[in-house]
C-alpha cells in the first residue's frame, strides 16, 4: 500500500484554522438539514450524503485560485459550497425552484455554477474526467496557468474512462488535479471486491504522474497536499493525482439499508469524524473557546434557516419554459 | 448577358478538408482532434496534409480513447474553445456514445442554460466497402433521437465544403456524419462555396409524380432512380434532408403537397429509425393528403455482411428504389 506522505503542519494560525472548521460545519449542518428536508419531502430525486468526507472538500478548495475549475461528482453539496456556490441557490435547487443554480434543472445532483467555474454536478461514474482533461486543454492551448480539479470517488477507478484519462493528461501534461475521495465503498461494492489491485496511487503513476495518498479525515493534510499538487500542476509540470482516504458515514443515498458494511465499521471510523478530531485539537491548542464555537454554530444555523427560506419562497419555473435549455436560444440579429 | 459562374473540379474529401482549413485559418480557437488525423493524415485521408499546415497543437493525434477525447472536446469548448472532434467511424462513436449523449446532450439543461457546448464531432457512416458489421452501419437516425444535439448528413460537394463552418458557429453540439462512399466522388463546386445553412432540407430534383426523400450516401442512387423513372414517365422530386435534427418537416410535406406520394429512402435500418419518424410526421400532417401509404426502402434487417453480394442485397439500390416506385403509382392505376 502506498504510504500516506506525512507533511510538515506549519503552525496553526488561529483565524485559519477557525474557518476551516466552519466550512467543515457548514457542510455538516446544511446536510442534516438537507437529510430531514427529504425526510418531509420537500427534495426528491437522489440526494446523496457527504457526511464524514468534508475534510476533503474543504481542503483541497483552499488550494485553488478563483479561476480554477471544478468538475465533481453527483456526491458534490459540500464541494459547491467549500467553492463559494451560495446555499441558498443550492437549497432552492433541491427544491427544484428556478432561483437554484441550475434553475431546478439539475437537482441535487447537478449543481452547476458559472460564476465560481462549478462545472457540476455529474452522476455518471467517471464521466466528469474527460470533460476535466478538456477543460484544462483549453486552459493549456490558451496559455492560461489555470488548473482544473476533478473530484470523483475510488469507483471510477474501474471506469474505462479513468485510464483513458490519466493517460491522457499525462501525455499531454495537461493542468489536471485528480481529486479520488476512497472512501472505500463504490455505492455497496468494497474496494477490495472491484478491485485487483487496491492501491490506487500505483495505477495513477503507472501513467506516469505524481500520486500521493492522503488522510482524508485530516482537513490540514487535505489542504497541504493538495496545495503542493497544485503548484506542481499549474507550473506546467503536467497533472497530480491525489488519493484522500475518507469514510461515507450516511448511507449512499436516502434509499440504503448498508447490508454491505458492519455497523462496527462505520462506528470505528466515526471516531475519526473530521470536525469532531480538528475541534478537538484546536481547543487542545487553546485556538478555539465555547465563544468561538457557539458564535459558529449560531452562523451557520442561520445560514441554513435563510437557505431553506430562501428555498420555500421560492418559485416554480413556468411549465410553458419547459423545452428551454435544450438548445441555446437565437442571439436576434 | 450571363456571367459564367467559375466552378472548380473537386472531390468531396478534398471538399472537405478545404472546409476545415479554411476553419483553421479563420478562427484561432478551432483544432481538430482525433486518432489518425496528424501523422497519418486522416485514416480516409480528409486531414491529409494539415499536420504539417497547422502544427500538433492544433491537428492533435490521439490514443484510441473515444470517451476521453471526445469528452476531452466538450471540456474545451466550455473552456472558450471550438474543437472538432473526429472519430473514425460511427460504430467508433459508441465507445464515446457516454460523453456525447449524457454530457455533450445535457450541459446547458442540466446547468439551467449556464453552459453550452460549442464542439462539432465529424465521423464517417454507412455501408458500401465491404467492411462488415463493425464499420458500416448507419447509425446517424438514432443520434437524432436525442435532443440537445444537432446530426447533419452532407451529401453533397457543396454541404461538405459549406456545412462545417456554419456547424462551428453554432453554441451547441453539431454532429456531422459523412458516408464513407462519399468521398471520392468528384464533380463541379464554385470556387466561391463557402457556408451553408444547416437546417433545411432541399429539393434536389423537382418532380409532380412521387417524394423521394433521403439524405446522406443514399442521395446519389436516388437521384439515378429518379433519372431511370423519368425514362418511363415517372416524374420523381428528390428531397434531401440534410439535416436529421432538426428535420426540416415542412419542406417534404410541402413537396408532398405537389405529389401525394412519398418513398423514405433510408440506410439505417427501419425498425426505430428516422425513416419511421418521418413517415409518423407524414401521417400526422398529412395523411389527407396521400394518394398511397408511405412507403420505405430501408436496409435489411441484418448486421451488415461482408459478401459483396450480400451486403448489395442489404443496402438500397436503385433498382430497388425503382420498383418500389413502379409499384406504388401502379397500385393508383
Amino acid at each position: 500500500m502506498s504510504q500516506q506522505v506525512a507533511f510538515q503542519s506549519p503552525p496553526l494560525d488561529r483565524h485559519h484554522s477557525l474557518f476551516l472548521l466552519r466550512e467543515m460545519l457548514r457542510i455538516r449542518r446544511f446536510e442534516e438539514k438537507c437529510a430531514e428536508l427529504y425526510s418531509a419531502t420537500k427534495i426528491r430525486g437522489f440526494l446523496h450524503l457527504y457526511i464524514g468526507e468534508e475534510a476533503v472538500a474543504v481542503g483541497a478548495l483552499q488550494a485553488l485560485e478563483p479561476d480554477d475549475a471544478i468538475v465533481a461528482t453527483y456526491r458534490e453539496h459540500g464541494h459547491a459550497l467549500a467553492r463559494g456556490v451560495s446555499a441558498t441557490s443550492i437549497m432552492a435547487e433541491m427544491y427544484g425552484k428556478q432561483e437554484g443554480c441550475s434553475r431546478g434543472r439539475g437537482g441535487s445532483m447537478h449543481l452547476f455554477n458559472a460564476a465560481t467555474r462549478f462545472y457540476g454536478g455529474n452522476a455518471i461514474v467517471g464521466g466528469g474526467l474527460p470533460v476535466a482533461v478538456g477543460l484544462a486543454l483549453a486552459d493549456k492551448l490558451q496559455g492560461r496557468p489555470r488548473v482544473t480539479a476533478c473530484f470523483f470517488g475510488e469507483g471510477a477507478v474501474a471506469e474505462g474512462e479513468f485510464h483513458e484519462c490519466l493517460n491522457l493528461a499525462a501525455l499531454w501534461k495537461l493542468p489536471v488535479l485528480f481529486c479520488c475521495e476512497n472512501n472505500l465503498y463504490a455505492m455497496g461494492t468494497a474496494l477490495k471486491r472491484s478491485e485487483s489491485e487496491t492501491d490506487l496511487c500505483l495505477k495513477a503513476t503507472s501513467y506516469e504522474m505524481p500520486a500521493w495518498p492522503i488522510d482524508g479525515m485530516d482537513v490540514m493534510a487535505c489542504e497541504e497536499a493538495t496545495q503542493r499538487a497544485v503548484l506542481t500542476v499549474r507550473s506546467g509540470g503536467g497533472p497530480c493525482f491525489l488519493e484522500f482516504r475518507t469514510y461515507r458515514f450516511r448511507a449512499h443515498s436516502m434509499y440504503d439499508p448498508q447490508l454491505y458494511r458492519d455497523k462496527q465499521e462505520v462506528e470505528q471510523w466515526k471516531t475519526r469524524d473530521p470536525i469532531a478530531v480538528f475541534q478537538a485539537r484546536l481547543q487542545e491548542l487553546g485556538l478555539l473557546n465555547e465563544e468561538d464555537l457557539k458564535r459558529i454554530e449560531e452562523d451557520i444555523t442561520t445560514e441554513v434557516a435563510k437557505a431553506v427560506e430562501f428555498a420555500e419562497t421560492g418559485t416554480w419555473e413556468p411549465v410553458e419554459d419547459l423545452t428551454k435549455f435544450v438548445y441555446s436560444e437565437k442571439v436576434q440579429a | 448577358m450571363t456571367v459564367e459562374a467559375k466552378t472548380v473540379r473537386i472531390t468531396y474529401r478534398e471538399a472537405m478538408r478545404q472546409a476545415l482549413r479554411d476553419a483553421l485559418h479563420r478562427d484561432p480557437r478551432v483544432f481538430l482532434m482525433g486518432e489518425d488525423v496528424g501523422r497519418y493524415g486522416g485514416c480516409f485521408a480528409v486531414s491529409k496534409g494539415l499536420l504539417e499546415e497547422f502544427g500538433p497543437e492544433r491537428i492533435r493525434d490521439t490514443p484510441l480513447s473515444e470517451s476521453a477525447f471526445v469528452g476531452a472536446g466538450i471540456g474545451a469548448a466550455m473552456g472558450g474553445m471550438r474543437p472538432i472532434v473526429e472519430i473514425m467511424t460511427v460504430n467508433f462513436s459508441l465507445l464515446a456514445l457516454d460523453q456525447i449523449v449524457n454530457n455533450a446532450a445535457t450541459m446547458l439543461h442540466m446547468s439551467g442554460g449556464q453552459f453550452n457546448i460549442p464542439l462539432v464531432i465529424r465521423m464517417t457512416t454507412g455501408a458500401g466497402r465491404q467492411l462488415a458489421a463493425q464499420h458500416s452501419h448507419s447509425l446517424e437516425g438514432w443520434y437524432a433521437h436525442i435532443p440537445g444535439i444537432k446530426v447533419l448528413t452532407p451529401a453533397t460537394l457543396a454541404d461538405a465544403r459549406g456545412m462545417l463552418w456554419t456547424a462551428l458557429q453554432d453554441p451547441d453540439p453539431v454532429l456531422i456524419f459523412e458516408h464513407g462512399g462519399l468521398y471520392n466522388m468528384e464533380g463541379e463546386l464554385a470556387a466561391d462555396a463557402g457556408a451553408v445553412d444547416i437546417d433545411t432540407a432541399v429539393v434536389r430534383r423537382a418532380g409532380t409524380d412521387v417524394s423521394l426523400i433521403t439524405y446522406g450516401g443514399t442521395l446519389s442512387k436516388v437521384l439515378q432512380a429518379a433519372e431511370e423513372l423519368a425514362g418511363t414517365g415517372v416524374s420523381a422530386e428528390v428531397v434531401d434532408l440534410r439535416s436529421l435534427r432538426p428535420l426540416d418537416t415542412a419542406t417534404v410535406l410541402a413537396s408532398i403537397l405537389r405529389t401525394h406520394r412519398a418513398v423514405i429512402i433510408d440506410e439505417g435500418w427501419r425498425s426505430g429509425s428516422i425513416s419511421a419518424e418521418l413517415s409518423a410526421r407524414i401521417m400526422e400532417s398529412a395523411f389527407y393528403e396521400l394518394d398511397v401509404p408511405v412507403a420505405r426502402v430501408c436496409s435489411a434487417e441484418v448486421p451488415m455482411p461482408y459478401a459483396k453480394h450480400m451486403e448489395e442485397a442489404a443496402l438500397p439500390q436503385v433498382h430497388t428504389i425503382v420498383e418500389t416506385v413502379r409499384q406504388m403509382v401502379g397500385s393508383r392505376g
